[in-house]
Protein backbone atom coordinates (compact mmCIF):
# COMPACT_ATOMS: atom_id res chain seq x y z
CA UNK A 1 0.00 0.00 0.00
CA UNK A 2 1.60 3.78 -0.92
CA UNK A 3 -1.33 5.63 0.34
CA UNK A 4 -2.91 6.04 3.63
CA UNK A 5 -6.18 4.88 2.94
CA UNK A 6 -8.90 7.66 2.00
CA UNK A 7 -11.68 6.05 4.15
CA UNK A 8 -9.33 6.59 7.21
CA UNK A 9 -7.96 9.94 6.84
CA UNK A 10 -10.53 11.95 8.07
CA UNK A 11 -11.06 10.03 10.98
CA UNK A 12 -7.01 9.98 11.45
CA UNK A 13 -7.21 14.18 10.94
CA UNK A 14 -9.75 14.39 13.62
CA UNK A 15 -8.32 12.54 15.97
CA UNK A 16 -4.48 12.06 15.83
CA UNK A 17 -4.40 15.07 18.55
CA UNK A 18 -6.28 12.87 20.84
CA UNK A 19 -9.87 12.56 21.94
CA UNK A 20 -11.97 14.96 24.26
CA UNK A 21 -11.72 14.28 27.84
CA UNK A 22 -15.51 14.46 28.23
CA UNK A 23 -18.43 11.69 28.80
CA UNK A 24 -18.64 11.41 25.08
CA UNK A 25 -15.34 11.67 23.35
CA UNK A 26 -16.50 9.46 20.53
CA UNK A 27 -19.89 11.92 20.21
CA UNK A 28 -17.54 14.87 20.05
CA UNK A 29 -15.00 13.43 16.86
CA UNK A 30 -18.28 12.34 15.17
CA UNK A 31 -19.80 15.83 15.20
CA UNK A 32 -16.48 17.26 13.82
CA UNK A 33 -16.70 14.93 11.32
CA UNK A 34 -20.32 15.28 10.62
CA UNK A 35 -21.12 11.43 11.51
CA UNK A 36 -22.40 9.48 13.81
CA UNK A 37 -21.09 8.12 16.82
CA UNK A 38 -22.50 4.99 16.22
CA UNK A 39 -20.02 5.16 12.68
CA UNK A 40 -17.07 6.73 14.80
CA UNK A 41 -17.53 3.49 17.30
CA UNK A 42 -17.70 0.94 14.75
CA UNK A 43 -14.67 2.46 12.92
CA UNK A 44 -12.11 2.55 15.57
CA UNK A 45 -13.51 -1.06 16.88
CA UNK A 46 -12.84 -2.08 12.64
CA UNK A 47 -9.69 -0.26 12.97
CA UNK A 48 -8.45 -1.91 15.89
CA UNK A 49 -9.01 -5.55 14.75
CA UNK A 50 -7.32 -5.43 11.84
CA UNK A 51 -4.41 -3.97 13.57
CA UNK A 52 -4.71 -0.23 11.95
CA UNK A 53 -4.83 1.07 15.47
CA UNK A 54 -2.15 -0.90 18.24
CA UNK A 55 -4.69 0.79 20.98
CA UNK A 56 -6.34 3.66 22.08
CA UNK A 57 -4.78 5.00 25.12
CA UNK A 58 -2.43 7.05 27.27
CA UNK A 59 0.54 8.05 26.65
CA UNK A 60 2.51 8.99 30.35
CA UNK A 61 5.44 11.82 29.72
CA UNK A 62 8.49 9.73 31.31
CA UNK A 63 9.77 12.70 32.50
CA UNK A 64 7.28 13.93 34.30
CA UNK A 65 6.67 10.83 36.12
CA UNK A 66 10.55 10.83 37.39
CA UNK A 67 11.99 9.13 34.31
CA UNK A 68 14.12 11.17 33.53
CA UNK A 69 17.09 9.25 32.62
CA UNK A 70 16.21 8.45 28.55
CA UNK A 71 18.50 6.30 27.26
CA UNK A 72 19.01 5.02 23.95
CA UNK A 73 21.11 2.38 24.11
CA UNK A 74 22.97 0.24 20.88
CA UNK A 75 24.97 -2.73 19.95
CA UNK A 76 26.75 -4.00 17.45
CA UNK A 77 25.90 -7.01 16.66
CA UNK A 78 26.97 -10.29 14.38
CA UNK A 79 24.46 -9.87 11.43
CA UNK A 80 23.69 -13.61 11.61
CA UNK A 81 22.90 -13.67 15.08
CA UNK A 82 20.91 -10.45 15.60
CA UNK A 83 17.46 -11.60 14.89
CA UNK A 84 18.11 -13.86 17.93
CA UNK A 85 19.63 -11.72 20.39
CA UNK A 86 16.93 -8.92 19.22
CA UNK A 87 14.23 -11.14 20.22
CA UNK A 88 15.45 -11.67 23.64
CA UNK A 89 16.53 -8.17 23.97
CA UNK A 90 13.09 -6.85 23.13
CA UNK A 91 11.62 -9.37 25.74
CA UNK A 92 13.21 -8.10 28.57
CA UNK A 93 11.20 -5.67 31.08
CA UNK A 94 11.90 -2.11 30.87
CA UNK A 95 12.78 -2.58 27.15
CA UNK A 96 10.95 -0.46 24.68
CA UNK A 97 11.14 0.32 21.01
CA UNK A 98 14.05 -2.46 20.55
CA UNK A 99 14.34 -2.37 16.74
CA UNK A 100 17.37 -3.46 14.06
CA UNK A 101 18.25 -0.51 11.90
CA UNK A 102 20.97 0.02 9.36
CA UNK A 103 24.46 0.56 10.27
CA UNK A 104 25.92 4.14 8.19
CA UNK A 105 29.71 3.31 8.32
CA UNK A 106 32.08 4.73 9.10
CA UNK A 107 30.11 7.49 11.39
CA UNK A 108 27.87 4.55 13.18
CA UNK A 109 28.76 0.96 13.51
CA UNK A 110 25.45 -0.26 15.34
CA UNK A 111 22.70 -2.03 14.15
CA UNK A 112 20.00 -3.05 17.12
CA UNK A 113 18.77 -0.04 18.62
CA UNK A 114 16.44 0.08 22.48
CA UNK A 115 15.38 2.81 24.66
CA UNK A 116 15.73 2.37 28.60
CA UNK A 117 13.65 4.37 30.79
CA UNK A 118 15.10 4.57 34.34
CA UNK A 119 14.71 7.31 37.35
CA UNK A 120 18.59 7.99 36.91
CA UNK A 121 21.79 7.66 34.25
CA UNK A 122 23.51 5.09 36.30
CA UNK A 123 20.33 2.84 36.56
CA UNK A 124 20.34 3.08 32.92
CA UNK A 125 23.77 2.41 32.54
CA UNK A 126 23.55 -0.74 34.79
CA UNK A 127 21.22 -2.06 33.00
CA UNK A 128 22.69 -1.85 29.43
CA UNK A 129 25.40 -3.31 30.81
CA UNK A 130 23.97 -6.43 32.48
CA UNK A 131 21.97 -6.68 28.91
CA UNK A 132 25.45 -6.46 27.37
CA UNK A 133 26.97 -9.11 29.70
CA UNK A 134 23.74 -11.29 29.09
CA UNK A 135 24.69 -10.90 25.27
CA UNK A 136 28.44 -12.09 25.66
CA UNK A 137 27.49 -14.54 27.89
CA UNK A 138 24.44 -16.32 25.66
CA UNK A 139 26.08 -15.48 22.37
CA UNK A 140 29.92 -15.51 22.32
CA UNK A 141 31.53 -13.66 20.08
CA UNK A 142 28.55 -11.81 18.25
CA UNK A 143 28.85 -8.41 20.39
CA UNK A 144 31.55 -5.88 18.72
CA UNK A 145 30.71 -2.52 20.44
CA UNK A 146 27.69 -1.06 22.26
CA UNK A 147 26.87 2.73 23.21
CA UNK A 148 24.42 4.53 25.27
CA UNK A 149 23.42 7.79 23.63
CA UNK A 150 21.33 9.63 26.69
CA UNK A 151 18.92 12.32 26.14
CA UNK A 152 19.88 16.59 27.18
CA UNK A 153 16.75 18.04 25.80
CA UNK A 154 12.92 17.74 24.41
CA UNK A 155 13.04 19.87 21.41
CA UNK A 156 9.85 18.53 19.62
CA UNK A 157 7.12 15.66 21.19
CA UNK A 158 3.81 16.22 19.27
CA UNK A 159 3.53 12.78 18.04
CA UNK A 160 1.58 12.13 14.45
CA UNK A 161 0.61 14.84 12.87
CA UNK A 162 0.04 14.17 9.02
CA UNK A 163 -0.55 17.00 6.37
CA UNK A 164 -3.88 17.17 4.95
CA UNK A 165 -3.92 16.04 1.37
CA UNK B 1 1.41 24.10 16.46
CA UNK B 2 4.80 23.35 15.57
CA UNK B 3 7.22 23.85 18.86
CA UNK B 4 10.15 25.93 17.64
CA UNK B 5 11.76 26.21 20.92
CA UNK B 6 13.76 24.52 22.77
CA UNK B 7 11.83 22.99 25.92
CA UNK B 8 13.40 21.99 29.12
CA UNK B 9 13.01 18.48 30.16
CA UNK B 10 10.07 18.04 32.06
CA UNK B 11 9.95 18.22 36.01
CA UNK B 12 8.53 15.44 37.97
CA UNK B 13 4.61 15.77 39.19
CA UNK B 14 3.50 14.45 42.57
CA UNK B 15 0.52 11.76 42.03
CA UNK B 16 -1.41 10.14 44.10
CA UNK B 17 -2.71 6.14 44.32
CA UNK B 18 -5.67 6.93 42.61
CA UNK B 19 -3.71 9.08 39.63
CA UNK B 20 -1.15 6.07 39.50
CA UNK B 21 -4.13 3.42 38.99
CA UNK B 22 -5.39 5.92 36.05
CA UNK B 23 -2.27 5.91 34.74
CA UNK B 24 -1.23 2.07 34.72
CA UNK B 25 -5.05 1.32 33.40
CA UNK B 26 -5.19 4.02 30.29
CA UNK B 27 -1.53 3.01 29.11
CA UNK B 28 -3.38 -0.45 28.59
CA UNK B 29 -6.19 0.90 26.57
CA UNK B 30 -9.12 3.04 26.62
CA UNK B 31 -12.80 1.23 26.02
CA UNK B 32 -14.42 2.25 22.79
CA UNK B 33 -18.26 2.89 23.55
CA UNK B 34 -20.49 5.90 24.20
CA UNK B 35 -19.88 6.30 27.73
CA UNK B 36 -16.40 4.99 27.87
CA UNK B 37 -15.32 6.88 31.34
CA UNK B 38 -18.24 5.62 32.79
CA UNK B 39 -17.55 2.32 31.66
CA UNK B 40 -13.69 2.49 32.89
CA UNK B 41 -14.87 5.04 36.39
CA UNK B 42 -16.23 1.45 38.70
CA UNK B 43 -12.96 -0.19 38.59
CA UNK B 44 -10.95 2.75 39.54
CA UNK B 45 -13.68 3.16 42.71
CA UNK B 46 -14.32 6.78 40.93
CA UNK B 47 -17.64 8.42 39.55
CA UNK B 48 -17.37 9.28 35.97
CA UNK B 49 -16.93 13.19 36.74
CA UNK B 50 -14.41 12.47 39.07
CA UNK B 51 -12.33 10.13 36.63
CA UNK B 52 -12.69 12.59 33.53
CA UNK B 53 -11.67 15.25 35.87
CA UNK B 54 -8.78 13.15 37.11
CA UNK B 55 -7.52 12.43 33.53
CA UNK B 56 -7.89 16.23 32.26
CA UNK B 57 -5.98 17.38 35.13
CA UNK B 58 -3.01 15.01 34.12
CA UNK B 59 -3.17 16.09 30.72
CA UNK B 60 -3.07 19.64 31.27
CA UNK B 61 -0.60 19.08 33.66
CA UNK B 62 1.91 17.66 31.31
CA UNK B 63 1.65 14.34 32.82
CA UNK B 64 -0.13 12.66 29.78
CA UNK B 65 1.49 13.72 26.83
CA UNK B 66 -0.86 11.96 24.65
CA UNK B 67 -4.59 10.74 24.95
CA UNK B 68 -6.04 8.60 22.25
CA UNK B 69 -5.56 6.38 18.97
CA UNK B 70 -2.41 4.96 18.29
CA UNK B 71 -1.97 4.77 14.87
CA UNK B 72 0.16 1.55 13.13
CA UNK B 73 0.81 3.99 10.23
CA UNK B 74 2.81 1.47 8.29
CA UNK B 75 -0.38 -0.53 8.20
CA UNK B 76 -1.75 2.43 7.13
CA UNK B 77 0.42 2.80 3.83
CA UNK B 78 2.21 5.69 5.97
CA UNK B 79 6.29 6.13 6.70
CA UNK B 80 8.10 6.20 9.78
CA UNK B 81 11.92 6.92 10.41
CA UNK B 82 14.46 7.17 12.65
CA UNK B 83 16.65 10.29 11.56
CA UNK B 84 20.20 11.27 13.33
CA UNK B 85 22.29 14.38 12.48
CA UNK B 86 25.19 15.84 13.50
CA UNK B 87 24.56 19.34 14.51
CA UNK B 88 27.55 22.28 14.83
CA UNK B 89 26.79 23.96 18.10
CA UNK B 90 27.68 27.07 16.40
CA UNK B 91 23.81 26.70 14.26
CA UNK B 92 21.98 24.35 16.82
CA UNK B 93 19.55 26.69 17.61
CA UNK B 94 18.60 27.89 13.94
CA UNK B 95 18.80 24.06 12.63
CA UNK B 96 16.49 23.16 15.78
CA UNK B 97 13.85 25.55 14.47
CA UNK B 98 14.53 24.51 10.50
CA UNK B 99 14.21 20.83 11.59
CA UNK B 100 10.87 21.30 13.99
CA UNK B 101 8.93 23.76 11.40
CA UNK B 102 8.15 20.33 9.44
CA UNK B 103 5.06 19.10 10.91
CA UNK B 104 6.43 15.46 10.02
CA UNK B 105 8.69 16.15 12.69
CA UNK B 106 7.24 13.66 15.05
CA UNK B 107 9.53 13.96 18.30
CA UNK B 108 12.75 15.27 18.50
CA UNK B 109 15.79 14.88 20.80
CA UNK B 110 19.22 16.55 21.85
CA UNK B 111 21.31 13.54 22.73
CA UNK B 112 24.95 13.37 23.94
CA UNK B 113 27.03 11.80 21.01
CA UNK B 114 28.49 13.23 17.86
CA UNK B 115 25.16 12.46 16.35
CA UNK B 116 23.33 14.86 18.36
CA UNK B 117 20.12 15.47 16.94
CA UNK B 118 18.12 12.84 16.94
CA UNK B 119 14.20 13.12 15.42
CA UNK B 120 11.52 10.99 14.09
CA UNK B 121 9.60 11.42 10.81
CA UNK B 122 5.85 10.37 10.26
CA UNK B 123 4.98 10.59 6.61
CA UNK B 124 2.10 9.67 4.50
CA UNK B 125 3.63 7.50 2.03
CA UNK B 126 7.65 6.44 1.67
CA UNK B 127 7.60 9.19 -1.00
CA UNK B 128 6.95 11.60 1.36
CA UNK B 129 9.50 10.33 3.67
CA UNK B 130 11.98 10.37 0.88
CA UNK B 131 11.50 14.15 -0.13
CA UNK B 132 10.97 15.26 3.78
CA UNK B 133 14.82 13.87 3.82
CA UNK B 134 15.97 15.56 0.98
CA UNK B 135 14.19 18.92 2.23
CA UNK B 136 15.60 19.27 5.29
CA UNK B 137 19.63 18.20 3.93
CA UNK B 138 19.24 21.39 1.58
CA UNK B 139 17.58 23.75 3.58
CA UNK B 140 20.26 22.77 6.21
CA UNK B 141 22.97 21.88 4.29
CA UNK B 142 23.81 19.41 6.82
CA UNK B 143 24.30 15.30 6.21
CA UNK B 144 21.07 13.69 6.80
CA UNK B 145 21.35 9.74 8.29
CA UNK B 146 18.09 8.02 8.30
CA UNK B 147 17.68 4.27 10.60
CA UNK B 148 14.30 3.15 8.75
CA UNK B 149 13.07 0.19 10.90
CA UNK B 150 14.55 -3.29 9.53
CA UNK B 151 13.15 -5.36 12.26
CA UNK B 152 10.76 -4.69 15.01
CA UNK B 153 11.35 -6.68 18.46
CA UNK B 154 9.55 -4.99 20.92
CA UNK B 155 7.69 -1.40 20.86
CA UNK B 156 5.71 -0.48 23.58
CA UNK B 157 6.96 0.26 27.43
CA UNK B 158 4.15 0.25 30.45
CA UNK B 159 5.76 1.50 32.99
CA UNK B 160 4.70 0.57 36.22
CA UNK B 161 3.49 3.21 38.41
Amino acid sequence: MEHLNPAYTALIHASQQGLAIEPQPYLRLAQALGVSEAYVIKQFQTMLDQGLIRRIAAIPNHYALGYVANGMCVWNIADERLDTVGTWLGSQAGVSHCYRRPRRLPAWPYNLFAMLHGKDHDTVRAQAKNISMHITQHFPGVLHDHDILFSTAILKKTGLRLRRP
Amino acid sequence: MTDTHTTPLHAPVKLDDTDRHILNRLQEGFPICSRPFARLAPDLSLSESDLIARVQYLRQSGVLTRFGPLFQIEALGGAYCLVAMSVPEKRWDSVVKTVNRHPEVAHNYRRAHALNMWFVLATASAQDLEACLTTIETETGLPVFAFPKEQEYALSLKLEL
